[in-house]
């Protein structure tokens, strides 16, 4: 027989049992593995003894409060809820929406959420002040940050996008851009033009991310990054005219101040993975930066509790929880955890 | 020196006398069983594939905007290790074992996921490793394929195996978002279900996939690899393959110049390689079986003829569902007429002591020119925008295709594809 005869398959009887053993056994792996996990994921998540939905229905008026997404263990798990501004650390009313990120302004509240089913689909819905739906947005990503005006009319969110680009494993963010008055949207931040030192930029890879609104509903604030440099830029855009300028480089998740002279951003600090950013508030007569007294890295569009206060999110709970810290905006101070359970804040001025 | 294998009288005899009717005829059944690893294996990673964003987004958040710089490297390791498994498969006639390892290394690597949590040194690690399991294992795979069938046969074998490959593709998302609509937020369940399908693919391989049995007097060193090209249709072939993977360009590129034309709806986006994907898996073997009829390099270029076309309408001015049909159905004709039939080309004319890392120079010279072109066409894009960018690469396309047919017309003597390199000392 010559060497380069075809090969034949090895089909024999005792192959075949043993493959079917080998099957058997990796399914029960698989299977019981399954089983296991999704018992331990609702245990994590509903297992414990967190505030339950129920209550006075949530409204987005009234006294000042801090709207959140409870992360407490527990039947209220991943809802809408509000604690007093005054207490945060008090009780909790629980709502019945699930979100995944939330942000509330001017009696209007974006919630980014992921709908059931097998093809999940994320979704930006835009609230009244009674939390109901108003309009409902497909998303083309995974939610990641929101924001609305002050007058609670621009709404702005950013999700990932996989493999969004010419080489295959990477990420970019869409970012777009709701007016909940005339219904207009610019869907991606991308189609706009983006100028940096006069030339425009015409790089495919542009991304945004983190938009923040002045009192004009016009002009807002932004993260620019190309997927190539690593780098961030703040930018300052026009929604109008469609344009953007790059203001200053490291700037991520720009948070505009109540009264619109600071933002609250977080610089990267550090190439190490672990702890990139630090928050910095800068002045924008001023353009100074300063550090926040907060040393941990915060991944989070963080929101001013007032002229004086910063708030944002951090995975310091117990299980999947986050909690929400606060710390002084002039770099004085240390950080304070005010709701334990807690994520994605809001303030309901 | 390589042992002349001269004209496999049996495999010649098997295929002339039967009538190539059905697919057994001629395809045995150990292509099927590298099929079946191969689909198998890809439910098991397009299943992670499929979770990875929400996975990354929960433990990572923005830090994973950093996976770009990444990129380049793992596509580096993959194209080395490709050329080593290749070597390797020959050097010890170890085709099957180094697939095994390879594929072992990849289904290992998903219960890494859940060991490194959220640390991106160590999710990169872990790519990294699925990546060089994959490098590794492809050339010896491609040639046990090769080696399993008759020289004839090559064209319908590798349709046959990257048929079945292409519905792992189909199936692997599909499993996921079921399993993770059971499991919620439970992702190392779908890492743990993926590592389990993984062995089930190792499994297949190592019981059912026997390799082919060469003397054992000889080890090709890389010298012997480098006397390949000393064969001028190879040699031919590999210059071909490589420019013409230089104008091709990646599929994202493809999906995104669609989406600017057609301003598709962004829930709709990630269903756009299933189009290519679909055409691809009908059309593999009916274009295998073509090759092996009408020639292997005449399908080969004719498939990137077909390229062009798809170009040209993401050029032009159609627009429409229209042009979304076109282009996708051209892009999965594209890859039925080029993807497999390339490597049966290539493995019919290599000896069989030799065909692992004959296989690995190509398939690397091809990765590389299309790696460059991603480059190249993002720099087109940034410059004229992607109407223009992809007019010139129109342009580069229809020179590199008239270049490769002359240089293929020259190498090649007629349909004998099937004629191997001989005696290369």
């Amino acid at each position: 027989m010559s060497v380069d005869a075809p090969v034949k398959p090895t089909l024999t009887k005792g192959r075949i049992l043993l493959f079917a053993l080998i099957l058997v056994l990796l399914a029960g792996v698989g299977i019981g593995y399954t089983v296991y996990a999704v018992d331990r994921e609702d245990q994590r998540l509903h297992g414990g003894s967190g505030t339950a939905p129920g209550g006075p229905p949530l409204t987005l008026t009234g006294t000042p409060r801090l709207l959140f997404r409870s992360t407490e263990s527990g039947p209220g798990y991943g809802r809408l809820a509000t604690v007093a501004a005054g207490d945060p650390s008090g009780p909790r009313t629980v709502g019945e929406r699930s979100c995944d990120r939330v942000y509330a302004a001017g009696g209007t509240a974006v919630c980014l959420a992921t709908e059931g089913g097998i093809t999940r689909t994320n979704v930006a819905l835009v609230l009244d002040a009674n939390l109901r739906q108003v309009r409902r947005v497909e998303l083309a990503g995974t939610p990641n940050r929101a924001r609305v005006s002050a007058s609670g009319r621009m709404a702005s969110w950013t999700v990932f996008v996989y493999g969004d680009s010419y080489a295959s494993m990477t990420f970019s963010t869409r970012t777009s851009i709701l007016d909940t008055h005339t219904g207009a949207m610019a869907a991606n931040l991308e189609d706009f033009t983006t100028t940096r030192d006069g030339k425009e930029l015409k790089s495919p890879d542009r991304n945004f991310w983190g938009v923040t609104f002045t009192a004009d509903d016009n002009t807002f604030y932004a993260t620019l990054s190309t997927n190539g440099s690593g780098r961030t830029y703040l930018v300052r855009g026009d929604l109008r005219a469609r344009t953007m300028t790059v203001l200053r480089e490291n700037v991520e998740c720009p948070s505009l101040s109540p009264d619109g002279t600071r933002l609250v951003f977080k610089k990267k600090v550090s190439q190490s993975t672990r702890n990139p950013w630090r928050l910095h508030v800068l002045d924008l007569a001023t353009m100074r930066e300063t550090p926040l007294a907060e040393t941990r890295s915060v991944d989070d569009q963080a929101i001013w509790l007032d002229e004086r206060t910063v708030g944002y999110g951090l995975p310091t709970g117990a299980g999947a929880a986050t909690d929400v810290w606060s710390v002084p905006a002039d770099g004085s101070g240390a950080p304070v955890r005010i709701v334990a359970g807690g994520f994605s804040p809001a303030p309901l001025r | 020196m390589y042992v002349s294998s001269g004209r496999p009288e049996s495999a010649t005899e098997a295929a002339v006398e039967r009538p190539a009717s059905g697919v057994g005829a001629v395809v045995t059944g150990n292509v099927i069983a590298l099929g079946m690893v191969s689909l198998v294996t890809d439910v098991s990673s397009e299943m992670v594939t499929a979770v990875m964003p929400l996975y990354l987004v929960t433990g990572l958040g923005l830090t994973m905007l950093q996976f770009g710089f990444l990129d380049g490297l793992y596509s580096g390791v993959t194209v080395f290790l490709r050329l080593v498994g290749g070597h390797l498969a020959d050097r010890f006639a170890a085709r099957k074992q180094v697939a095994v390892a390879g594929y072992g290394i990849s289904a290992v690597a998903k219960l890494g996921l859940p060991l490194v949590g959220a640390s991106v040194p160590g999710i990169g690690a872990v790519l990294a490793a699925d990546r060089a399991g994959k490098g590794l294992r492809t050339a010896p795979r491609d040639a046990l394929i090769s080696l399993s069938s008759s020289p004839q046969a090559q064209g319908r074998a590798f349709g046959v195996h990257r048929a079945l490959d292409t519905v792992g593709a189909f199936t692997g998302p599909l499993v996921a978002f079921a399993i993770l609509a059971a499991v919620g937020t439970a992702y190392d369940a779908v890492f743990v279900v993926s590592f389990c399908v993984g062995l089930v693919g190792v499994a297949m391989l190592v019981l059912f996939v026997r390799d082919h049995r060469d003397p054992i007097e000889h080890r090709p060193g890389w010298r012997d690899g480098l006397r390949l090209l000393r064969d001028r249709p190879y040699r031919r072939l590999c210059a071909a393959s490589a420019v013409l993977g230089l104008v091709t360009v990646s599929d994202a590129f493809v999906y995104l110049l669609l989406q600017h034309r057609l301003e598709i709806r962004p829930h709709w986006f990630p269903l756009l390689p299933l189009g290519t994907a679909g055409v691809y898996l009908v059309l593999a073997l009916p274009l295998g079986r073509l090759a092996d009829r009408v020639g292997r390099r005449r399908v080969f270029l004719a498939g990137h003829g077909v390229l062009l076309a798809a170009y040209l309408l993401l050029g032009g001015p159609l627009g429409g569902v229209g042009l979304l049909i076109s282009v996708l159905a051209l892009h999965g004709v594209f890859y039925a007429a080029t993807d497999g039939v390339l490597s049966a080309a290539v493995g019919a004319r290599l000896p069989a002591s030799g065909r692992a890392g004959g296989l690995a120079v190509v398939q690397t010279g091809q990765a590389a020119g299309r790696f460059a072109s991603s480059m190249i066409f993002g720099a087109l894009w940034t410059a004229w925008g992607p109407a223009g960018a992809i007019r010139v690469l129109a342009g580069a396309l229809t020179v590199a295709l008239l270049g490769s047919a002359l240089a293929l017309a020259g190498g090649g003597r007629g349909r004998h594809d099937g004629e191997q390199v001989r005696d290369v000392r």
